[in-house]
């Protein structure tokens, strides 16, 4: 009745950088994709290894193009369509004056686009998630590295991916409650 | 990005800078008279009498500057936060400090994906926070430079306040890092080096601070222009003569002992000269601000000002609510960014080796 009690997913725990990445990229090579690596400090080399790639800095440039044409429609349109104001002559579309604020519209919404996709793309805020009932996992964020497989993986197996994971160096192989 | 000496002074830094700002706001907030109005007098909400505010006024591009640099620094400074939230949750013995910081990191937990979008964005918003630095200063410098009162009519604002802002940055930061640093033993993250370069910026930003007070005055001789003129006048030798003389030598002769390496070293001298700086700073407004005003073009509006009862209660009531958001910070948040340091130890690089 215990084996056949549902789980998430294997996790693995490594306690170098080195190690984990090596172990990540082979886990790749090995045909796994419903897998996630977890580290206490940003890893470039864990992200690319498990095969993944992030076009992210492209939301912020879009975020700050749109931000800055509306910084600047909002200008021209209060002072040159809904209240022109005429003084003295002078040009009630006075461009210089309007690029100021057309700066700081731009890096506004480009900081808030990207933060706010940043969170969203990451599925954040996100209080729940199965890995952490795993015993050890508060240690992802101090000093100890996590590999874990899921069990919705096709190559999934409980035995032989749990030796696989041993075999790349995991100082301790769990299975994850869902 | 490659300044990676200063990572264990960013959050510090970063959270006086938001601070500094929160108190910043409450001057111009409170000087509206009716701050429950201000909304739409400084921002543009639709009103009753149809009316916008003015965007070719300097006042109101500042408006845009601070309040962008204040939101952009709080999501700087919350998104470097998330991890080492994460990490305080998982340090946490007790059930209900546990859930708080739970929710402050929103369920970080560290995922390779996760990392990756984090990092673009952190070191992205690090760029943009750069330029934005630049504009505030110079925009706030265009409230004076874009008017035509003498002693403020000058193209040398915009640079000699970007200047100043660092100057007066790394003072304060040195003013408040230096008794912490010695109240919780941070001398292997806030080393010597991370001190000796905190002082020689200041030295550099505060030449050219000194540099611009010494072309204001040039230029007031050499321009033959009779206002300027007898503005630096009356700046040097006229009521307020006092402060500028004290502004001279606070924020011009006394940071230049800061050539002598002893002196850099010397934690006890160096916060002195911090706390010096920081008088000159308030002096370099005070003499801007004051002795301009005092004698315009128009002798009918002369006059001499003495801050009021008020005035000065408003001024140390920013420093106590400034303090208190410090000392909370420095009490309940992790003041040197964890997952940064750890990124910089020898044992975490990570070597390629495909086959």
């Amino acid at each position: 009745m215990k084996e056949k009690a549902k789980i998430y997913g294997l996790m693995a725990e490594f306690d170098n950088p080195q190690t984990v990445v090596d172990a990540a990229s082979a886990v790749y090579k090995q045909g796994y994709r419903k897998m996630d690596a977890y580290s206490p400090y940003p890893i470039e080399e864990l992200g690319e290894a498990i095969g993944f790639h992030s076009k992210i800095q492209y939301i912020v440039l879009i975020g700050g193009i749109i931000g800055g044409c509306l910084g600047y429609a909002l200008q021209y349109f209060t002072s040159v369509i809904d209240y022109p104001i005429n003084i003295g002559g002078r040009p009630l579309h006075s461009w210089v004056s309007f690029i100021p604020i057309t700066f700081e519209t731009t890096v506004l919404f480009g900081a808030f686009s990207g933060v706010i996709s940043m969170l969203a793309l990451n599925g954040l805020p996100q209080p729940y998630h199965p890995v952490f009932n795993s015993k050890r996992f508060e240690l992802a964020s101090d000093d100890k590295f996590f590999i874990c497989i899921e069990a919705e993986d096709p190559k999934f197996d409980r035995k032989a991916t749990a030796e696989f994971l041993k075999s790349l160096g995991a100082v301790e192989v769990t299975e994850v409650e869902p | 990005m490659g300044q990676k000496w200063r990572t264990s002074i960013n959050r510090f830094a970063e959270a006086m800078t938001l601070f500094a700002v929160a108190c910043a706001g409450m001057f111009p907030l409170l000087h509206t008279g009716r701050p429950w109005f201000a909304a739409y007098w400084l921002f543009p909400i639709p009103n009753t009498m149809s009316l916008w505010p003015q965007f070719r006024s300097p006042l109101m591009w500042d408006v845009f500057a601070v309040s962008t640099y204040g939101s952009v620094s709080l999501l700087f400074w919350y998104v470097g936060l998330i991890p080492d939230l994460a990490t305080m949750r998982d340090r946490a013995k007790n059930k209900v400090v546990k859930i708080i910081f739970g929710m402050m990191c929103m369920g970080w937990r560290g995922s390779a994906r996760h990392w990756i979008r984090y990092e673009t964005i952190y070191n992205l918003l690090a760029g943009l926070a750069t330029p934005l630095v630049v504009s505030v200063h110079t925009i706030v410098s265009f409230d004076f430079a874009v008017s035509v009162i003498p002693g403020w009519h000058a193209t040398i604002f915009p640079p000699y306040f970007v200047a100043g802002a660092v100057y007066s940055g790394f003072a304060m930061v040195l003013t408040l890092m230096l008794p912490v640093r010695a109240l919780f033993r941070l001398q292997d993250f806030v080393t010597m080096r991370h001190v000796e370069n905190m002082a020689k910026v200041m030295l550099a930003t505060g030449l050219i601070v000194f540099y611009g007070y010494n072309m204001e005055a040039f230029m007031a001789w050499y321009s033959g222009n009779k206002y300027e003129s007898f503005m630096m006048y009356n700046r040097m030798t006229g009521p307020y003569a006092w402060a500028y003389w004290a502004l001279i030598f606070c924020n011009g002769v006394v940071p230049q002992i800061l050539w002598i390496k002893k002196v850099r070293q010397n934690i006890i001298v160096l916060w002195v000269i911090s706390l010096i700086v920081n008088v000159g700073m308030w002096l370099e407004r005070f003499v801007i601000v004051v002795t301009s005003l005092h004698r315009d073009f128009l002798p009918s509006s002369w006059g001499i000002y003495w801050p009021t009862i008020w005035d000065w209660g408003m001024y140390i009531g920013t420093m106590g609510f400034f303090l208190m958001l410090m000392i909370l910070f420095v009490r309940f948040l992790p003041m040197i960014p964890m997952f940064e340091i750890k990124t910089l130890l020898p044992e975490s690089k990570v070597h390629h080796h495909e086959e």
